[in-house]
């Protein structure tokens, strides 16, 4: 009787019935995003537009591959320039930290369109000194200078990122490591980064979907990604499902990588769950 | 290269730009500041319906947050300021077949900003809803408050307390969201600085200008909420 009544008790609450005002609310905010959606469907079957699409689906596809070279480009880099920042950050000679905390600091607080600004305008403004330096092929051209901005800005969060997977490592597991003899890299590398990978695939992940969303942002300085891509054809059609188009890509693109994460994370953190 | 010196281009008046960029930075504050009460407002609301018992109610708010944490800020903000026209003018026109409608860049961002901003928020409060135990809803209705009064007086100031520092977070990414409404030509910070580099060609100067800018805003938003934090803590000591 009290194995029945212990499972009795476990149960959640059952569910109200008939219509309390909170289900009313919850089915009005349902249909409308229902309505919203079939509007959304409808406007773009009524809108639907052989020409365009045949005109612009290649554009959006090639914008598509710049927009993910663009972010795959950036993040590796970022990732690469992020180890000496976090090297910085955590080391204990102030000067070094010191910078490597000015670096995060600034790529953290000023919007990534004001960097990329910065790289593709500022800095392309110097074009003699440029030019003697022989840099100006680089600085000349509107993708490496958004590729370059992207790194520096992704190499400041990842850095964070890095810095703090590593320091949640509880200390004792590097003074195991080295009670067992193993030296700094082995330990790392054995000892300190798997624990740490499980704590910081989450914020990577959410680093490159927000590079994927942020990487719209190159369209301002004429790069033709997707969104550049979208605004070059609304430009020319004044057809609004241009945005329409590019919104669902990006969103689709955002949520496979979200699922993506998560499904990874269910993965390497199979031995945490009982 | 024009002749003036730098010191001439950041002076104070009809050669310079200082007051140009001023009445940027001043429609910059304005905005991030009219978003953050829209923001928060409906961060709330869909954060308490994210953990409601109700399914239905649940699922409307998981697709807000889907939608607006899902898309670029750039694409929402372009979808708004060219499709919000279209479809109000649609609806005007079923009254009023001559109307012309127009949206303002300061609304169309404010709106957008309100929406991405109470996304990330509502994730905040979300989790600051499930940081207070049940306890404290079962403490309240045990001594007669009402849903309504236990919300007020027991789970909100400790709901505050809780969700300041992640709040701090979406705030400094708000505040460096409005930059991208310069992109649909309102005149806020980047814009004037963007102008003044293109009139000047000292583009450098000036965007270094506007990136000292948004830092210096952070800076003061971090002193500000340093402030209010110990004022939150020193009241939860009390």
């Amino acid at each position: 009787m009290s194995v029945s009544q212990a499972i009795v008790v476990d149960k959640p609450p059952p569910l109200a019935r008939g219509w309390p005002r909170a289900r009313i609310v919850g089915y009005s905010l349902v249909g409308i995003w229902i309505l919203f959606g079939l509007g959304i469907v409808a406007y773009l079957v009524y809108a639907w537009n052989p020409e365009f699409f045949a005109r612009y689906a290649p554009a959006y596809l090639q914008g598509l591959g710049t927009t993910l070279s663009l972010v795959s480009i950036s993040m590796v880099l970022g990732a690469i320039f992020s180890l000496p920042v976090a090297y910085g950050r955590m080391s204990k000679n102030w000067i070094l930290s010191g910078l490597a905390y000015c670096y995060v600091y600034f790529f953290r607080g000023t919007p990534l369109l004001v960097q990329t600004y910065l790289v593709y305008y500022g800095v392309g403004s110097f074009r003699p000194e440029l030019e003697t330096v022989g840099l100006w092929w680089f600085f000349r051209e509107a993708f490496y200078c958004g590729v370059f901005a992207f790194s520096l800005n992704t190499a400041a969060y990842q850095a964070e990122i890095l810095r703090g997977a590593i320091e949640s490592v509880p200390r004792g597991q590097w003074e195991g490591a080295a009670s067992l003899g193993l030296h700094t890299l082995q330990t790392l590398r054995k000892v300190i980064l798997p624990q740490a990978i499980i704590v910081a695939l989450r914020p990577y992940g959410n680093e490159l979907i927000l590079m994927i969303k942020a990487s719209a942002i190159v369209a301002i300085i004429t790069v033709y990604d997707l969104m550049g891509n979208a605004k070059l054809a609304y430009a020319k059609s004044f057809d609004i499902q241009a945005y329409i188009w590019v919104a669902i890509v990006y969103l689709v693109m955002v949520e496979i990588l979200r699922h993506g994460v998560e499904w990874i994370e269910r993965r390497i953190t199979i031995h945490l769950h009982r | 290269m024009p002749a003036e010196s730098i010191w001439t281009l950041l002076s104070w008046g009809p050669d310079g730009w200082s007051d140009d960029i001023a009445s940027g930075v001043l429609v910059t504050i304005v905005l991030a500041l009219a978003t953050l009460p829209i923001g928060l407002t409906i961060g709330f609301f869909v954060a308490f319906a994210k953990q409601h018992e109700e399914p239905s109610l649940r699922l409307a708010a998981n697709i807000y947050t889907t939608v607006f944490r899902g898309l670029p800020e750039l694409v929402t903000l372009f979808l708004f300021f060219f499709g919000m026209p279209l479809l109000l003018q649609y609806i005007v026109r079923l009254f009023n077949p001559n109307a012309t409608i127009d949206v303002n860049s300061f609304i169309a961002g404010m709106i957008v900003l309100s929406l991405i901003f109470s996304s990330y928020a509502s994730e905040v409060f979300l989790s600051a809803f499930r940081a207070i135990p049940k306890g404290q809803y079962e403490g309240g209705y045990a001594i007669g408050l009402s849903k309504w009064q236990t919300m007020r007086l027991i789970i909100l100031p400790q709901l505050i307390r809780i969700a300041f520092p992640g709040l701090e977070n979406c705030w400094l990414s708000l505040l460096k969201d409005t930059s991208l409404v310069s992109v649909v030509n309102l005149a806020e910070t980047l814009r004037q600085s963007g102008v003044a580099a293109r009139v000047t060609k000292h583009a450098f100067l000036f965007y270094s200008v506007a990136a000292l800018i948004f830092l210096a805003l952070a800076i003061l938003s971090s002193i500000a909420t340093g402030h209010i934090l110990r004022h939150l803590g020193r009241r939860a000591v009390r």
